[in-house]
């Protein structure tokens, strides 16, 4: 598939070099977070209640991640300008995995104390920790089949596979929203971006068939 | 973060602002201003220019043998910029940045309901009513977390046997200012407000039960309830309630805010029970503030580690069943 982005790329006058430094770009925007707070970790300058520092800092970075992987499609069929930044989503993806991971860790580490015996209670007690967990394991497989040998041998299944993004998303703020207080709102924006895009799929995709059609006639 | 022991003196009598914050962070403000204030409000802001606090008044009190001894205070910068008052905010840093907004004077507290002697009074008049004491009691939140803070007041006792209950009367309920002119985040909660609280009447004769004005040797920071709250330390410190303006006499278990909002969550007595968790989280263990990332977990005691003192207030109570 490689043919595919330089084709995409070509079409829309972004040169290879400005996408290898858009990409140095969104690696460090990405690493730069999770280093400084290794850093403050190290200052022990992590607030008040450091455990929820982390706690906060990587799940909030797990959803925002997810949802703005989710929003390249739509942007794309939008602006057809932009369709080079397909280029980014699997980065971004797992990039979603990974703060999904340091996510799950704390949880194990700082709550559960490493106690299988406390995960599994929490598990068989607390809905909003299956949540939390099936919203990392949906996204397991998609991380598992992110290589492009994996996109090839895959096909068609690929794309329907990693429809479970969406799912992944939806179960990750269904964990932010069952476990904040009654009252606190603080999920409603991240909320009202992930549904506009899950709006904007079959929306755009209209879209993009009726500019089709119109060129075609 | 500077975390010091509960010295043998009262932190009114030795402790200027400036030593309970962060010394390191003073002496960098203080050269890098090339200033040295001579006022110690002043110099507090000098320190850290992120430290909101909204009071300066010492108070003078008296040691109390009720205090609990031997464990670490919480900073005072952690006290004042780590809350749960949601009507500025429900974010733990939102009370610090918005409630400066908050007048506490003049301030009257409305008696009323099943008392012989109902009255309205006057906050400084109310501060008057008995000599006040420094209380460090520990801090248990229903999220887990906690802290050992010096406060400052005396029991409600006090105030009960001035106004004279009458028998009929089995509750006593707080409810907190609800003012959208001071208080604009209000609106930004689907509570529905004034913040509301109650207990029963023999727990708000317990002595450790403790109207509060002031912390560390100060007079109550707008972020922690100014200028009058209640504080109990062997329950979840919602039911704690914050800047009060009326204390009501009931006959029947009043209705609480959060025990209204989610009553499986939050129980009326909801004291500190490591047995009985929180639907969502464990309530065996909690999350010290202050402490570095891997010394936060702590267990959780019985009735806060009050038990010796209050746990004959619920003999023969199932408290799985009335959490």
């Amino acid at each position: 598939m490689a043919w595919t982005s330089r084709n995409i790329s070509d079409r829309m006058a972004i040169s290879n070099r400005t996408i290898v430094g858009l990409k140095v770009l969104v690696h460090a925007a990405c690493l730069a977070p999770v280093a400084w707070l290794l850093w403050r970790m190290v200052e022990n300058n992590l607030g008040p209640d450091p455990t929820a520092t982390v706690t906060f800092f990587t799940g909030r970075g797990t959803l925002r991640l997810l949802v703005l992987s989710l929003a390249i499609t739509p942007v794309r069929r939008l602006i057809p300008q932009l369709a080079w930044i397909i280029r980014f989503r699997r980065m971004l993806g797992l990039y979603a995995f990974f703060y999904g991971c340091l996510h799950l860790l704390t949880y194990v580490g700082l709550y559960a104390g490493f106690s299988v015996a406390a995960m599994i209670d929490d598990i068989t007690r607390r809905r909003f920790i299956v949540a939390g967990l099936v919203s990392w394991l949906l996204m397991l497989p998609l991380a598992l089949t992110s290589t492009t040998w994996s996109i090839r041998k895959l096909g068609k299944n690929w794309a329907r596979l990693h429809r479970l993004a969406y799912l992944s998303a939806f179960a990750g703020l269904t964990h932010y929203w069952w476990g904040v207080k009654q009252g606190v709102l603080t999920p409603v924006p991240i909320t009202i971006v992930f549904w506009m895009l899950m709006l904007a799929r079959p929306l755009t995709s209209w879209w993009s068939k009726r500019r089709t059609v119109r060129a075609a006639s | 973060m500077l975390i010091r022991k509960s010295p043998e003196i009262l932190y009114s009598e030795v402790t200027p602002k400036a030593d309970y914050l962060d010394r390191r962070k003073f002496m960098k403000g203080a050269m890098a201003t090339g200033l040295l204030a001579s006022s110690v409000a002043g110099v507090s802001r000098l320190i850290d220019p992120g430290t909101e606090v909204f009071a300066d008044t010492k108070l003078s009190t008296v040691k109390s043998p009720l205090s609990t001894t031997g464990e670490d205070l919480t900073s005072y910068q952690d006290i004042t910029h780590y809350n749960n008052f949601y009507e500025f905010g429900t974010d733990k840093g939102d009370p610090a940045r918005n409630a400066g907004s908050l007048k506490t004077r003049p301030w009257v507290v409305s008696i009323e309901g099943l008392v012989n002697k109902p009255q309205k009074i006057d906050i400084d008049s109310l501060m008057k009513l008995h000599p006040l004491e420094e209380r460090v009691y520990r801090f248990r939140c229903v999220e887990a977390w906690s802290m050992v803070i010096p406060w400052v007041g005396y029991s409600l006792s006090e105030l009960i046997k001035q106004v004279d209950p009458k028998p009929e009367a089995k509750y006593v309920q707080f409810l907190s200012l609800a003012d959208p002119s001071q208080m604009p985040q209000m609106r930004e909660s689907s509570i529905s407000w004034p913040y509301s609280e109650g207990l029963r009447m023999d727990e708000a004769m317990h002595p450790l039960t403790l109207l509060t004005f002031g912390l560390y040797g100060e007079t109550l920071p707008n972020q922690d309830g100014a200028p009058v709250r209640i504080i109990v330390p062997w329950k979840y410190g919602f039911k704690s309630a914050k800047s009060i303006v009326k204390i009501k006499f009931v006959a029947k278990q009043p209705e609480t805010t959060w025990n209204d909002l989610a009553s499986n969550e939050y129980g009326f007595y909801s004291n500190v029970n490591p047995n009985v968790d929180h639907p969502r989280w464990s309530q065996k263990t909690e999350r010290r503030i202050g402490a570095s990332l891997f010394k936060q977990r702590r267990t959780t005691l019985m009735f806060n580690g009050y038990g010796d003192q209050v746990a004959s207030l619920y003999n023969g109570m199932d408290l799985k069943k009335y959490f």
